[in-house]
């Protein structure tokens, strides 16, 4: 075994465990989706109606069009939180340990981010489990499909939360971050309605939440639980995460990034 | 005003551990060092002292690569930090001010994480991590969770554990931060005996009870170097914390 994959098992059996151990974390990110589904879509179903667009190919009840968008809302809030813990001292203690590693930068970051991302799937594999035992029909065929559709959405966007956390040097709270990436997001993109819904009331508003990454996290997982592939959901998620991972390496680049901000390291 | 005396006795290159040339970094507008320039032997306990504020935490960042320099070199056994800097990183150890240890995991855990983290697996990490916790008498206690050890505990297992890598240059960042009087003297102890044994040794601090008469003492303020040398010819046998308080207490401001 190379020095990178052992550093890239331990990071990932690190992370594994501290889910394992925190358990809070756990319930809290399961119940957020859960209570959108229970009770946002019972409220919401008389009140959208929907018509067959791609991929469902008959009338889908509202709670059955949300699943993949609660799916992202997983991948979304676990990817900001993984990487903005960083920010807080806690964190950030960890993070100089793991930076400290003679292995390439790059790497370390790509294995912190592969980690975040494994628990976001384990995460979203339970919510889907309960889903289905709450009656919301799905096909068992695109269980398959969608678990690499989770890792390159949970990847795409625990790469923007490690911009944001080479970015941000002091939160304090997480309330800017829900306010200012979270919230448009999530609201502007085709996790709780379909986009032709959206350019009915306003076409720039439409062509925004086209234009958003998340609502291709969305499509891409969309797709995939029906066995589908959405190859521009695929390719748009890539390209964002291509984009994001050489925006957070440039904020970790020691010349650059950190270095720039008015300041010694917090514990100066 | 920099006191200059002679304290490595006729080291070569292959003597030094640590070496920092000419080092500067600057925040915006704002100089935090200002040409730094020392270098700690092998075998040599250096206590780098400076009140808050005085570049210690900039100069650790810089010597951790959380930053890169732009003026300045930074050698580590040789290596330098601009140009190989994981040649460099793998030679040094490193203890943050900032706990580092994953609390809810176990002693065991901890040490095999790190030693991953430096490519280490294996029989090969359970022998250097079993190793690290025999020297601090605490081979029963791997199982342990973090977070049930005192702060004493917690910092000398940090220390061991970032020997793991077997490193020529440890660096300590304050290390003795938010410990009782009797873990402050038993880790300042352990530390010595660790430069003793051929270890290069930074030691940060603000205290200045835990320098000794023999260690090289190195004085920063405000991003510059007054003092470099055998701590007692320095003080020339006044206490230490007078000859502190009179270097930094730099008319017409008074250093705290």
């Amino acid at each position: 075994m190379t020095a990178g994959l052992i550093a890239l098992w331990a990071i990932l059996h690190r992370e594994a465990l501290r889910f394992v151990l925190q358990r809070g974390r756990f319930f809290a990110a399961l119940v957020r989706p859960l209570v959108w589904l229970v009770v946002f879509a019972a409220g919401f179903r008389a009140a959208l109606g929907l018509s067959i667009i791609p991929p469902y190919q008959t009338y889908i009840t509202y709670d059955v069009y949300i699943v993949p968008g609660l799916l992202g809302m997983i991948l979304l809030f676990n990817g900001m939180q993984a990487s903005l813990s960083l920010v807080y001292d806690r964190e950030m203690g960890s993070m100089r340990l793991l930076l400290t590693s003679p292995l390439p930068r790059w790497w370390l970051l790509t294995c912190k981010l592969i980690a975040s991302t494994a628990v976001s799937i384990l995460q979203a594999i339970a919510f889907l489990v309960i889903a289905r035992l709450w009656g919301v029909k799905l096909p068992w065929s695109g269980l398959a499909f969608v678990l690499p559709a989770l890792f390159f959405g949970g990847m795409m966007l625990g790469a923007l939360g490690l911009v944001l956390s080479s970015l941000i040097r002091q939160l304090e709270n997480f309330a800017g971050v829900m306010n200012f990436v979270i919230f448009p997001l999530f609201f502007l993109s085709s996790a709780l309605y379909p986009l032709w819904k959206m350019a009915e009331a306003s076409p720039v508003l439409a062509r925004i939440c086209a234009l958003n990454p998340f609502t291709q996290v969305v499509e891409l997982i969309r797709f995939a639980l029906y066995g589908a592939l959405n190859t521009a959901a695929l390719g748009w998620t890539v390209l964002a995460t291509g984009v994001f991972m050489a925006a957070a390496l440039w904020g970790y680049d020691p010349a650059r990034g950190m270095a720039q901000r008015k300041g010694p390291p917090a514990d100066a | 005003m920099t006191i200059k005396t002679a304290h490595q006795g006729g080291a070569g290159i292959a003597g030094i551990g640590l070496s920092v040339e000419q080092l500067s970094h600057a925040y915006g507008a704002r100089q935090a060092l200002d040409g730094v320039t020392f270098s700690v032997a092998r075998g040599t306990f250096c206590a780098l002292l400076g009140p808050n504020g005085a570049g210690k935490s900039t100069l650790f960042a810089l010597l951790t690569r959380l930053y890169a320099s732009r003026a300045g070199v930074i050698r580590v056994a040789g290596h330098d930090m601009a140009a190989t800097p994981r040649a460099a990183l793998a030679r040094i150890g490193v203890v943050f001010q900032q706990p580092t240890l994953d609390l809810d995991l176990s002693v065991w855990r901890n040490l095999l994480y790190f030693a991953a983290l430096h490519g280490i697996a294996g029989k090969d990490a359970a022998r250097r991590s079993e190793a690290a916790l025999q020297r601090l008498g605490m081979a029963q206690r791997a199982k342990e969770r973090v977070r049930d050890l005192n702060g004493g505990h917690r910092r000398r297992l940090e220390i061991a554990r970032a020997l793991i890598h077997a490193p020529d240059v440890l660096l300590l960042d304050e290390p003795t931060v938010g410990l009782d009087a009797a873990a402050r003297a038993s880790i300042t102890d352990h530390v010595h005996d660790l430069a003793a044994s051929g270890l290069s040794v930074l030691w940060a601090t603000h205290l200045t009870d835990e320098v000794r008469a023999k260690d090289q003492l190195v004085v920063l303020h405000q991003g510059r170097i007054l003092a470099d040398g055998v701590m007692d010819e320095v003080t020339a046998g006044r206490p230490l914390r007078d000859v502190f308080l009179t270097m930094t207490a730099n008319p017409p401001t008074v250093a705290p």
